[in-house]
């Protein structure tokens, strides 16, 4: 394939000043963006420049520092919103993570709208964080959680998907990119025809919103979650998307400071959201620090963060596929996969091929990846996953490749 | 950078000792170790004096956590329970070599906290012990 310089990738590997590390002798190839990824300059130094020139608590004082602070606060909350082009900066509520913004969901609008003999739909290829928060729902209502299957590619089952919808499920919580088989779902088309039954959806954009351009207008969904440790920003920060007036009619998450308008002995008021569901004092400088993460990634365009990472993990499978003994899952289209890479060589078991990877200086995640539903239906213990972002290039792929070959001399595959 | 994975170890992986089970074990005993899904089952059977008359393990997952406890099986064959109980984490770690990381060192040490847990349930003192099993 012909390699398409989308940006200077040298260039930005300057940015990340981790990636200089040199671990058990070697240069640090960090293959587990899935699970978190590396941090640049730009949003270490701005949450530096947060604690030493403007660090105070927001909405409430009166002085300039706290004023400073509150419209860095909501400065970043405007470019969420602008990143993801929700209507308003009001449709987003931050939140710890992706699993906060699920369980917020769960709590302030499933209580309401799941009852006694309801249905949610999920899919085989969720993460544990979009099925946990839903058992718990189910089980306190009543409601039956029906399951997406998949194909052994990794494909959704179209046929189950309208089956279920059917029946009349009230909510479809699904991932826009699976993190063990990397597949993209097609969630537009799937929220059109969840819409025509009355059915509401959840986009889990965990692995999504960090590495391709995402239009909550024209994906048409009704909640999208995210979290910032994914894309370059701090851990602890997060987002929840909630289409047009849906957090008005939803009840409170959490209760304390910050989300009330009036308080009372005996009965209080909320604010409008989205402060109702940013209840005492939040992670302000998280969120700064995200602002900053979507500026340095918008800076680049995540239409050729996206493209790179496409060619890199065709790469990647083209490359790895040539090692004996390998299986690699999910599918095999570049186009409708992510930049995760999740593997087994023969009888080696994923945690030692992590130890010996590690030992080349390669860091990689093994193991169920927080999903242990579709590796049961994938039938196997485990895998180990190589994923990819901006910053990584084809020498590391390769690199991989031969850490892979030093792996089955030593297994005598 | 020398590998944990010796020849030794990838041998007790691919042609595992005393795999297998017991059909008159007074001693049976099974854990796992979440982390990494490694499940390691111990039975022993006990002769006349109270010596470990015969061991089998069974189980699934890691290199370092299966070889471990075909290697512990083939330590405690034979020894009294009062010799058995004394192995310590220290035997098993030179028993495989090389360093571990804290996170693999849990897999190097389930059987024998599996072993300890069986032995100590059937003696009855598994409440004393469980500073020493969380410690494993």
């Amino acid at each position: 394939m012909q390699k398409t310089v989308q940006y200077n990738v040298e260039k930005v590997r300057q940015d990340f000043p981790i990636l200089q590390r040199i671990i058990n002798g070697k240069p640090f190839i960090y293959l587990d963006n899935a699970a978190t990824a590396q941090k640049p300059r730009q949003v270490i130094e701005t949450l530096d420049r947060f604690y030493k020139e403007y660090n105070a608590n927001i909405h409430r004082g009166i002085y300039k520092v706290s004023e400073e602070a509150t419209a860095a606060h909501e400065e970043a909350r405007a470019k969420v919103a602008r990143f993801i082009n929700a209507r308003s900066p009001n449709e987003i509520v931050f939140v710890r993570g992706t699993t906060e913004a699920i369980n917020l969901v769960a709590h302030a609008w499933g209580r309401k709208n799941v009852g006694l003999g309801d249905n949610i739909m999920l899919t085989e290829m969720e993460h544990h964080s979009n099925i946990v928060p839903w058992q718990l729902l189910a089980k306190e209502k009543g409601a039956s959680l029906k399951y997406v299957g998949i194909t052994d590619q990794g494909i959704l089952e179209r046929y189950e998907f309208q089956q279920h919808l059917q029946s009349g499920a009230k909510l479809f919580a699904v991932a826009h990119s699976s993190n063990v088989l990397g597949t993209i779902n097609p969630v537009r088309e799937l929220i059109r025809e969840a819409h025509k039954t009355g059915c509401c959806v959840l986009v889990d954009a965990a692995q999504s919103v960090p590495h391709m351009p995402v239009d909550v207008q024209d994906l048409d969904c009704d909640f999208l979650a995210f979290s910032g440790h994914k894309m370059c920003g701090p851990t602890g920060i997060g987002v929840l998307y909630a289409k047009g007036n849906l957090f008005d009619e939803m009840v409170p998450f959490h209760g304390g400071g910050e989300m009330i308008s009036e308080v009372h002995p005996y009965e209080s008021s909320w604010k409008p959201p989205p402060y109702k569901f940013e209840a005492g004092t939040t992670n302000i400088e998280g969120a700064i620090g995200l602002g900053a993460a979507i500026d340095y990634l918008s800076n680049i365009g995540l239409r050729k963060i996206r493209l790179h990472e496409r060619e890199i993990t065709a790469y990647a499978i083209d490359k790895l596929s040539r090692t004996k003994g390998i299986t690699i899952y999910g599918p095999s289209d570049p186009q409708a996969r992510g930049g995760v890479v999740s593997f087994n060589l023969g009888d080696v078991h994923p945690h030692d091929m992590a130890t010996l990877l590690d030992e080349d200086g390669i860091a990689v995640r093994s193991g169920q990846h927080c999903a242990q539903p579709l590796h049961e239906r994938l039938g196997i213990p485990a895998t180990t996953r190589a994923s990819f972002y901006l910053y990584n290039t084809e020498d590391e792929v390769d690199r991989l490749a031969n850490s892979l070959e030093r792996v089955r001399g030593i297994f005598k595959l | 950078m020398s590998s944990i994975y010796s020849e030794i170890i990838l041998d007790y992986y691919r042609n595992p000792r005393n795999k297998g089970k017991l059909d008159r074990a007074q001693i049976r005993a099974k854990d796992t170790n979440p982390l990494c899904g490694d499940v390691i089952e111990i039975q022993m059977e006990l002769d006349g004096d109270s010596k470990v008359k015969d061991i089998r393990f069974n189980g699934m997952g890691c290199a370092i956590s299966q070889a471990s406890a075909s290697m512990l099986t083939e330590l405690v064959k034979g020894k009294s329970l009062d010799e058995a109980r004394k192995i310590s984490k220290e035997d098993i770690l030179s028993l495989i070599g090389g360093q571990l990381s804290a996170v693999r060192l849990k897999c190097a040490l389930l059987s024998l906290k599996v072993m300890k847990t069986g032995l100590y349930n059937y003696i009855g003192s598994l409440e004393n012990a469980k500073e020493e099993l969380s410690s494993l």
